[in-house]
């Protein structure tokens, strides 16, 4: 027992039992600090293949086991094997690998943006692509997806528009949100993407809301979720389970566990008792719990919860198990709490790179095409970034009019609303006289 | 309790009389039947009816996908209406007292409030958030409260408040329909019957209450319109809820010539007519049950301040519950009754 573990002695007013142990916190530590060495060997993985796979009708209780074992399709010679293995034909495969592959190079050059000044704030998902394209790739365009902040790969899977994610990001005159939300903080109806909030896991029980909308109405829509596995800890989490198990409503749950939620370790949200997974078994809910850097296994595991939820099977909790490659944002340095050797010792790998050399190993792809299409990425995401800094950017005065800041509280502006927009509009033209809007 | 001016629409009222609760239930019913995207849920809403009865058999009628039981999560209950909302229905959900609200503060403000701002329009949150609330029931610290004033204090919220029959239909037809989240706080104190703050006095059913009338069938009273009770030249009162009843009462056995409004909406604020009333009279009462520091008579208070210091003639006074929680043994020495109504009265006459 280090130093700092030893309890503080008990104060003289506080007494203690005689011949009784003291009683002692137990406070969290994650395996490496800055500076240690990295040792992986506490994270078991199971064999590529070797999971069964139980029928999308099965009672939730036998998905127990796979709720302790994690979902592996891509073996370390990059063949996909075992029943978990979704078949898809390459061309689905070279479309999956694109939709990552861009995600990394939008968040690279939005990276770069922030740090250039170009908007204030970004936050990458790289080495969670998988989580986001392969299972949103699973899903069918209609159904609605209720994400946190690092599931940019959906968007970008549905086909949205690089302009309009640069538009938000930069706050400028073209941003579909008028300048309203913090970079990042997407929200496109139209591609049946909810609007992302700052608040953690709110989502989660209008996620399960929305299906049961849907479910009420005899429709056949699902409704898809994540959140991080800090974020399991919000009782929006517990509240979410519980009504998705009550009313056996037709939604995925999928948990991003990515060892870190800013700088606190997975412990801190009671991943050194139980998976996260295997939460679902106490509400009565399937579990799955996949390797997340196997866009493969990401796929089939997010298929199967889909088809089950549209067989009118009720809710799966998927805990995706992967690694936050970078820091959790533009303010952030994870050299502060985390070693740095971290992500060259992760043992699950890259998920571009697993599916690349699967589709290597098939012969139906190659590096040379594999460094053209990341030229061709990087070349398609600058000449977006171009064009959208044509609407300007953050700070330089290319935004929404004034008046726009009070629209949309209400659905009319009320009197109170009304007389602080001319206020507003009063401020700018002694700010800025030769100001045109 | 003397009512010069009849309510909405009464015309067409066939001399219908309801208590509260029945004009509650009637509303949600005429919604139910008009509108296939309303649905009701929350805690014993369902098979049971609602422990004051407000849902009474409106499960029976309208079937389960309609009006259903809830867990008992707040939070649950109003992040699955935000997600329905969102979906396209009209959700009404009631949190069985305004106490237990807290829960669900998290999705009310950070998402049921802001959701069309941040969306631009994208999404939008169609629901009305049913609570009863309010004390002078022996209901203690968690069955008395009255937290109007966290949900004024929230852009994007409007919070709604009935003191008659007529207007707990009007008004609550008029929240369902409408697209922005309303908060729809029902003085649990005056279900059954109004209340003028004498509880050694047996309570009036509303059956003998000029505004227990109750047309049949669909009307809306709109909402940020507030209503004129009584009209009067000596003091402008304003409240909303119980202390309708109960400043009214203090002003007619005082002899007061009292202008009585009932603010109803709370956010959006009728300040026209309030504005009006005090540049007429000169002076200002505030009512309200609920506790005095940063309440909502806070904002009346600056407002009418800001609006008509010129006509003032009295400092404004506030008469509110006092800064503790709500007792249990000491509520008639807590509650904002007769006597300390008629205190300011007679403080703000003497000027």
């Amino acid at each position: 027992m280090s130093g700092s573990d030893t309890p503080s002695q008990p104060s003289a007013n506080g007494g203690r039992a005689h011949n009784l142990a003291p009683l002692r916190l137990h406070v969290p530590e994650p395996p490496h600090r800055p500076g240690d060495p990295v040792d992986f060997r506490h994270v078991h993985l199971p064999a590529a293949g070797s999971q069964p796979r139980p029928d999308e009708t099965c009672p939730p209780g036998e998905t127990h086991p796979l709720c302790n074992s994690l979902v592996r399709v891509l073996d370390d010679a990059g063949r996909a094997v075992g029943p978990w293995n979704p078949q898809l034909d390459p061309a689905s495969l070279r479309r999956m690998l694109r939709n990552m592959a861009l995600t990394r190079a939008f968040d690279e050059r939005m990276y770069r943006g922030q740090r250039q000044g170009k908007t204030s704030f970004y936050m990458k998902s790289t080495g969670e692509e998988a989580t986001a394209v392969a299972a949103a790739m699973a899903l069918d365009f209609e159904d609605m997806v209720f994400p946190s902040y690092r599931q940019q790969g959906i968007l970008i899977s549905r086909g949205y528009p690089l302009i309009d994610m640069i538009n938000q990001i930069y706050s400028n005159r073209a941003d579909r949100l008028k300048g309203r939300q913090l970079p990042i903080m997407y929200s496109a109806r139209s591609h049946n993407f909810f609007t992302i909030s700052g608040n953690l896991a709110t989502q989660l029980p209008q996620a399960v809301g929305w299906a049961m909308a849907s479910a009420s109405r005899g429709d056949t829509r699902i409704a898809a979720t994540w959140v991080g596995e800090g974020s399991t800890a919000e009782g929006d989490f517990h509240s979410a389970m519980t009504f998705a198990a009550v009313y056996n409503v037709p939604v995925v749950f999928n948990v991003v566990n990515n060892q870190w939620a800013i700088s606190s370790f997975s412990g801190f949200a009671g991943a050194e008792r139980a998976t996260f997974a295997a939460r679902a078994i106490g509400y009565g809910i399937a579990g799955l719990r996949v390797d997340g850097n196997d866009p493969l296994a990401v796929y089939a595991a997010e298929r199967w919860a889909a088809d089950r939820a549209r067989a009118n099977l009720g809710p799966t909790l998927i805990e995706h198990f992967t690694y936050r490659a970078e820091g959790h944002s533009t303010s952030d340095d994870p050299g502060a709490y985390r070693s740095a050797q971290e992500r060259a010792e992760w043992p699950l790998g890259d998920p571009i790179a697993r599916l690349r050399d699967h589709l290597v190993a098939l012969g139906e792809w190659s590096e040379a095409q594999q460094a053209a299409m990341d030229l061709e990425l990087a070349e398609e995401v600058r000449a977006a970034t171009k064009e959208a800094e044509k609407n300007g950017i953050l700070g330089h005065g290319l935004h929404h009019p004034f008046k726009t800041m009070f629209e949309d509280v209400f659905e009319d502006l009320p009197w109170h609303l009304q007389e602080q927009a001319e206020q507003a509009i009063r401020e700018r033209r002694i700010k800025w006289p030769e100001w045109k809007e | 309790m003397t009512v010069e001016e009849a309510p909405v629409s009464l015309q067409d009222a066939p001399g219908r009389r309801l208590t509260m609760i029945e004009a509650i239930n009637e509303a949600l019913d005429i919604m139910l039947t008009r509108d296939p995207d309303v649905v009701i849920l929350g805690e014993d809403v369902g098979y049971f009816g609602g422990v004051f009865r407000a849902t009474a058999g409106l499960q029976k009628k309208h079937g389960k996908n309609r009006v259903f039981d809830t867990p008992i999560s707040e939070g649950g209950i109003i992040g699955v209406a935000v997600g329905m909302g969102a979906y396209g229905l009209r959700p009404v959900p009631e949190i069985q007292f305004a106490d237990y609200i807290y829960p669900g503060l998290d999705q009310l403000v950070s998402e049921a409030a802001r959701l069309r701002y941040r969306s631009a329009g994208e999404f939008i949150a169609p629901m009305t958030v049913r609570s009863p609330f309010g004390g002078g029931i022996f209901g203690g610290q968690t069955h008395s409260q009255s937290p109007e004033a966290l949900f004024t204090h929230v852009a994007g919220l409007k919070t709604v408040v009935p003191s008659t029959p007529n207007d707990a239909k009007g008004l609550l037809i008029a929240a369902i329909e409408d697209n922005d989240p309303v908060i729809f706080f029902e003085p649990k104190r005056i279900y059954n019957g109004p209340f003028e703050g004498y509880y050694d006095r047996p309570v009036t059913p509303w059956a003998e209450h000029p505004d227990s009338l109750v047309p049949a069938g669909y009307y809306a009273t709109p909402l940020g319109k507030a209503r004129v009770v009584r009209e009067g030249e000596a003091v402008t009162v304003l409240a909303y809820g119980t202390m309708v009843h109960v400043a009214g009462a203090v002003c007619r056995e005082k002899g007061v010539d009292a202008e009585l409004i009932d603010l109803r909406t709370l956010v959006p604020l009728d300040l026209e007519t309030v504005q009006k009333s005090v540049e007429k009279t000169g002076k200002c009462l505030i009512v309200h049950e609920a506790t005095r520091t940063s309440g909502f008579g806070a904002e009346l208070s600056a407002l009418v301040q800001e609006r008509c210091f010129w006509h003032l003639e009295a400092p404004i006074e506030r008469v509110t519950g006092f800064d503790t929680p709500y007792p249990h043994s000491l509520e008639w020495a807590y509650f904002p009754g007769p006597v300390r109504i008629g205190e300011a009265l007679d403080r703000l006459l003497g000027h």
